[in-house]
This record gives C-alpha cells, sequence and structure tokens, in this order.
C-alpha cells in the first residue's frame, strides 16, 4: 500500500472524484484588497459559491456598500451597483421593485447599515422587501482607520475612543439585528461567523436560505455575518479571532434570531 | 389634437409620468408638490402600466431607490420641493457621478431652511450650478405653464436617455398648484426588459454570457483616470450646451429693453411687456426654456442690439449672475426680484424696469 501511494504523480491525484474543494468561479481574479485575516474574502466567496450553486448569476444584482468592502464589485462576477454610504437597502428597493424576478442583495458594514444607514436597513426590513441584506459587523470602522462604529463593544479601544467606549458618553453598542428582527417585514434573521471551518458552513447555509426565501416573495432575509478586524482591532489575526470569541461573540451571540414559522 | 383636461401642475406631471410609459415613481411627500404622490396613489399606476409607486421614508432613501432603478435601465423619476431637494442632493451626485439617467421635479418654495410654502425661484443656484459636491450639472427645464409641465416629463426623459445625465424640472410653488387645460398624449407602452437590455448594455439587469459584468459607480481611487473621467463629463455638457438650450422670444426684434425671466416671473413679465409696450417703450422677453444649458449665446446677440437687461425673478438675484456672464459687460445689466413666497406684479416690473434704465 505504502510503496503503491509513494508512486502517485500529481496528475494521478488531481482527478475529478478526488475533488474537494474548487473555487467558485465567479470571483474574479482579482487580488483582494483586503488585509491578511479578514473575513470579507471568506463572507465574499460564500456569497458567490450559492449564486453559482443556485444558478442565478443572470438574474442577481448586488450592491457594495462604503466601507471596507466599497469594491466588491471588483471581485463578484455578477452585475453590481454602488451605493452612497448607508444607502444600500434604497438602491437594493428601487432595483427589486421594478424587477421583481431578480435576486437583490446589499452587501454593508456596520457603519454603512447601523449608523449612517440606520433609516434606509429599519425601512427596507420594515416594508418586508424580498431582499437579502448581508450585514457585516467588526465594531469598527476600518477603511477609515480604525473609529469606533455603532457596534464598538463598552471599553473597547478605537481610534475615536482610544480609553475605550464610553457608554455615558457615547451610547450603548447597538444590536441592530435583533432589533430588524422585531419588525413584521423581515422573514428571516440570523447571525453568522466565518473564523472557523464549522462557523462557515453554517454561514453559507444562511447565505444560500437568504438567496431562496427570496422566491416566496414573505419578506427580507437578513444575515449578519460577525468578522474580524486585526488591523482596527491592532492584533495578529489569530489572536483576533480568539478575542472575537471571548469578548465580541457572548455580545453578538450566533445563532438564528428569526426562523420562518413552520406551518 | 389629444384629449383636453383641467389639472394642476403637479397632477400634468403624474399624469404625464404614467402616459409616456414610466416604470417608476419614489417619493416623499412635501408641500408644495404631494399632489404628484397623491395623484399618482389614487390612479393606481401599477393596474394602469405596471409602474412601480413607493412613498419611501425620506428624500434621501427615493432619491437612492432612484439610482438603484436607473442603474438597471428603469425610467424613474422623484420629485420634491427645495428643502427636500437639498436631502436629494446626496444621490444627485452619485446619480450624475454613476451616468445614470433619471427625472427629478422640484417645485420650489422660498428659502433658505424651511422658509416658506409660497412660490419661489431661489433654487436657481442648487439646480443649475450642480448642487450636490462634486462638478457636475443637470439638464434643467423650466415650465411656465401645466401645459410645459405635462410636455416637459417626456422631454426631460428622452435628454435624460439621450445624455446619460439626470433631468430637472424646476419648477415652482404657482406652477405646481395652479390649475390650467392640458393636452393629454397618447399612453406610451413601458420596455420590456429585452428591449433595456438592447438600448442600455450598461443597465445591470443580471450578467449573461454573452456579455462582461455591469457596474454603476461613481467611484475611481486613481486620479489620473478620475480626471479623464471628469473630462468625460466635461465634454458631455459641451455637446448638451451645442445642442440642447432652448428659449421662448416675445417681442425681441425692435427691442430696446429685454426682460429674462423664466417660469411664474416670465408670465408676469409677459404682461409687463404688454404694459411697456402702450406707453411706447420697445420691450422684450426672453424666456430661457433650458436652464442649462442657458441661452448664454442668444443673450451675446442681444448684447450688441438692446440698450439694457433686466433679470426678473423671485429670488435676490440668481440666474442674473449667468445672464452678467453671458453679456460680458457689454450692456447694463440690472435685477429685480421678490423674496419669501411674494410673487412680483406685472405694474411694479415695469416701475423697476423705468427706475434702473429710463
Amino acid at each position: 500500500m505504502a510503496e503503491q501511494q509513494q508512486q502517485l504523480t500529481s496528475e494521478d491525484i488531481i482527478q475529478e472524484e478526488n475533488l474537494v474543494f474548487d473555487r467558485t468561479q465567479l470571483l474574479t481574479d482579482n487580488v483582494f484588497h483586503y488585509c491578511p485575516g479578514c473575513g470579507h474574502g471568506v463572507a465574499h466567496r460564500l456569497i458567490m459559491e450559492v449564486v453559482e450553486e443556485l444558478e442565478v448569476q443572470d438574474k442577481a444584482i448586488g450592491i457594495a456598500p462604503v466601507g471596507c468592502s466599497v469594491l466588491a464589485y471588483n471581485y463578484m462576477d455578477i452585475d453590481m451597483q454602488e451605493a452612497a454610504h448607508g444607502r444600500a437597502p434604497a438602491l437594493a428597493t428601487g432595483i427589486k421593485r421594478t424587477m421583481p424576478d431578480k435576486y437583490v442583495f446589499t452587501y454593508q458594514g456596520d457603519g454603512d447599515l447601523a449608523a449612517i444607514g440606520t433609516a434606509e436597513t429599519i425601512h427596507a426590513c420594515n416594508r418586508g422587501e424580498n431582499v437579502a441584506i448581508f450585514f457585516i459587523n467588526n465594531g469598527i470602522y476600518g477603511m477609515t482607520g480604525g473609529q469606533m462604529a455603532p457596534t464598538t463593544l463598552e471599553k473597547m479601544k478605537s481610534s475615536t475612543t482610544p480609553y475605550g467606549r464610553n457608554i455615558k458618553q457615547m451610547g450603548n453598542p447597538l444590536k441592530i439585528t435583533e432589533l430588524v428582527a422585531e419588525l413584521p417585514g423581515t422573514y428571516y434573521v440570523t447571525r453568522q461567523a466565518v473564523h472557523k471551518p464549522g462557523a462557515v458552513r453554517k454561514a453559507k447555509k444562511a447565505i444560500k436560505k437568504a438567496f431562496e426565501y427570496q422566491k416566496l416573495e414573505k419578506g427580507l432575509s437578513f444575515v449578519e455575518i460577525v468578522i474580524n478586524c486585526n488591523s482596527g482591532w491592532k492584533m495578529e489575526p489569530v489572536d483576533a479571532n480568539k478575542w472575537m470569541d471571548e469578548n465580541f461573540l457572548p455580545y453578538y451571540p450566533l445563532g438564528d434570531i428569526k426562523v420562518p414559522e413552520k406551518k | 389634437m389629444g384629449e383636453l383636461k383641467l389639472m394642476k401642475g403637479n397632477e400634468a406631471i403624474a399624469e404625464a409620468a404614467i402616459r409616456d410609459g414610466a416604470d417608476g415613481y419614489f417619493g416623499y411627500p412635501i408641500t408644495p408638490q404631494s399632489e404628484v404622490i397623491e395623484y399618482l396613489a389614487a390612479q393606481q399606476p401599477e393596474e394602469r402600466t405596471g409602474m412601480v409607486l413607493l412613498q419611501a421614508e425620506s428624500e434621501l432613501a427615493s432619491i437612492n431607490m432612484i439610482y438603484g432603478a436607473a442603474g438597471s435601465g428603469k425610467k424613474v423619476m422623484t420629485s420634491s420641493s427645495s428643502p427636500g431637494v437639498s436631502l436629494k442632493q446626496e444621490g444627485i451626485s452619485y446619480i450624475a457621478g454613476a451616468e445614470l439617467p433619471c427625472l427629478v421635479l422640484n417645485v420650489v418654495r422660498g428659502g433658505p431652511g424651511l422658509g416658506t410654502i409660497q412660490p419661489s425661484q431661489s433654487d436657481y443656484f442648487q439646480s443649475t450650478k450642480g448642487g450636490g459636491h462634486g462638478d457636475y450639472h443637470l439638464i434643467v427645464l423650466a415650465p411656465a405653464s401645466v401645459q410645459e409641465m405635462y410636455d416637459f416629463v417626456e422631454l426631460g426623459f428622452d435628454l435624460a436617455f439621450k445624455y446619460r445625465n439626470p433631468a430637472m424640472i424646476l419648477s415652482d410653488g404657482a406652477i405646481g398648484q395652479m390649475m390650467e387645460k392640458v393636452e393629454i398624449g397618447e399612453q406610451k407602452p413601458r420596455m420590456t426588459e429585452q428591449q433595456i437590455k438592447e438600448k442600455y448594455p450598461w443597465a445591470t439587469t443580471g450578467k449573461t454570457p454573452d456579455r462582461e459584468r455591469n457596474i454603476i459607480t461613481s467611484l475611481e481611487l486613481d486620479s489620473a483616470k478620475m480626471e479623464k473621467f471628469n473630462e468625460k463629463l466635461v465634454e458631455k455638457y459641451r455637446t448638451i450646451k451645442e445642442n440642447e438650450v432652448r428659449y421662448e422670444e416675445i417681442q425681441c426684434e425692435d427691442a430696446d429693453y429685454l426682460l429674462v425671466a423664466y417660469g411664474t416671473s416670465s408670465r408676469i413679465c409677459e404682461k409687463t411687456v404688454e404694459m411697456a409696450r402702450q406707453e411706447g417703450i420697445k420691450l422684450g422677453l426672453l424666456r430661457p426654456i433650458t436652464l442649462f444649458p442657458f441661452p448664454s449665446q442668444r443673450l451675446a446677440e442681444y448684447a450688441q442690439k438692446v440698450k439694457g437687461i433686466m433679470s426678473v425673478e423671485m429670488s435676490s438675484g440668481q440666474m442674473v449672475e449667468d445672464v452678467k456672464l453671458a453679456v460680458e459687460s457689454r450692456v447694463q445689466v440690472e435685477h429685480y426680484g421678490r423674496m419669501g413666497g411674494i410673487v412680483p406684479s406685472a405694474e411694479e416690473v415695469l416701475q423697476a424696469l423705468k427706475q434702473k434704465f429710463l
């Protein structure tokens, strides 16, 4: 047996029956601009894998935010629009209302979705727009250099809270996902992560549901994906993931918050 | 001749949008233009033509709904009044930057701030000079009657799609609220998705194997490329200036003095011309129909012939700056205006003319 394995060449191994992982064709060849260790790349890949598996490339329209993922359209090989800061859910509304057969999603960070775009977020959810919102929460403004986000934890340091977030001065970290789950217009609300293999698999399932549910026309699917920001948090990637488990996820617990009622 | 109807200016806009085959209206109520969305709601355009109607949570949201739909090649419009248009300026800048066609109606009221709900022309600057951030222009149409409110919907959409540029109908509270008879056009069909794909290959309609993905964006991080894009916009505005200037001339041929006025002011000035002529003063009126592009060339020609030009506006003097730029000091240019929602009378315009020139 051992002798046989030694004789295998790479041509012998690279066979279709041995394939365990393949890169989705719907990610372009552009090199990600994201920092090493950042979760955006995984989140991008999962969304494109789902679009590919559901065979809806010709019906998918994505909306990029302002923030680290402002250039998301450089990586996703689908038609995309770039929104003003916070307005992605309004763009999604305009697209979906005039083209109800499309699969429309927004991809937004915490500052975009839960600070400047709060009104657009709440009202798109409340109207029950049949779109998906992918909400990337890392508790910090990455692109502008690590300022406080609406989701920054109490006592968490950022460049605008250098001594830690003071709740009395800056208010509480906003659990907007729990908030939108209260609205009758949301159909599916969940919080996921992509920092461990198991979490990645669960996140992908959630993303898939968010696409599939659009066909039902029963309301908005809201998928929060908690990711690290090792640059903004000033940590090594591994430490950032550990810190996320120990500090971030206790405040933003993973799992479904609102699931469709079973008949 | 088409069907005649008695309509408010705001209603004429709404009916024209349905009949022109618009795909959607996204708006937010504000006086004095709320009849636009109210009329649409009563007409149930989704049933008449499949046109989408949505009352958004804010002007910000509504203009960004326009961005999304326009980015997919849809024929969509919004409307508001001055404070609401200020809020829309962010989105309008992005729409101009992404080169999307759309139609925005501004039924102007007096400002600044919350100001008044009465008619005004104090939004000339924010309409013709860009309005939001960055180097851009809207195509600005200035109706002076309810019929023109109706007609300029089709014209505005046509120009917007021709140049992939946002177009604005700059009206005011008087024209929005008053009733006149209007000749209504035939119902045009809305475009099918297939037609949109063929006519607007840039639109985000879903990537198909026969083309690259379409990206609607105003972002360019490379300064050299951004400058090239800015130059492309400048070239577009130059083409618009060459081809799309529209104006009306009333008794200008033998005029010694010229009034320049648009919208409601131009209606007052028509009467002033009549009164002046009865007194033997050879007065004419040049009414710009497009405010951007502005009829600068025509005014420059008059600068050689007339003894004086007076810009009449319901503002502290905004368009008068463009009149002065056009004539380049070759003739005396004055401004007469009322503000705060006051509409000047024909008599006081004539008085002002005499005071300034005679």
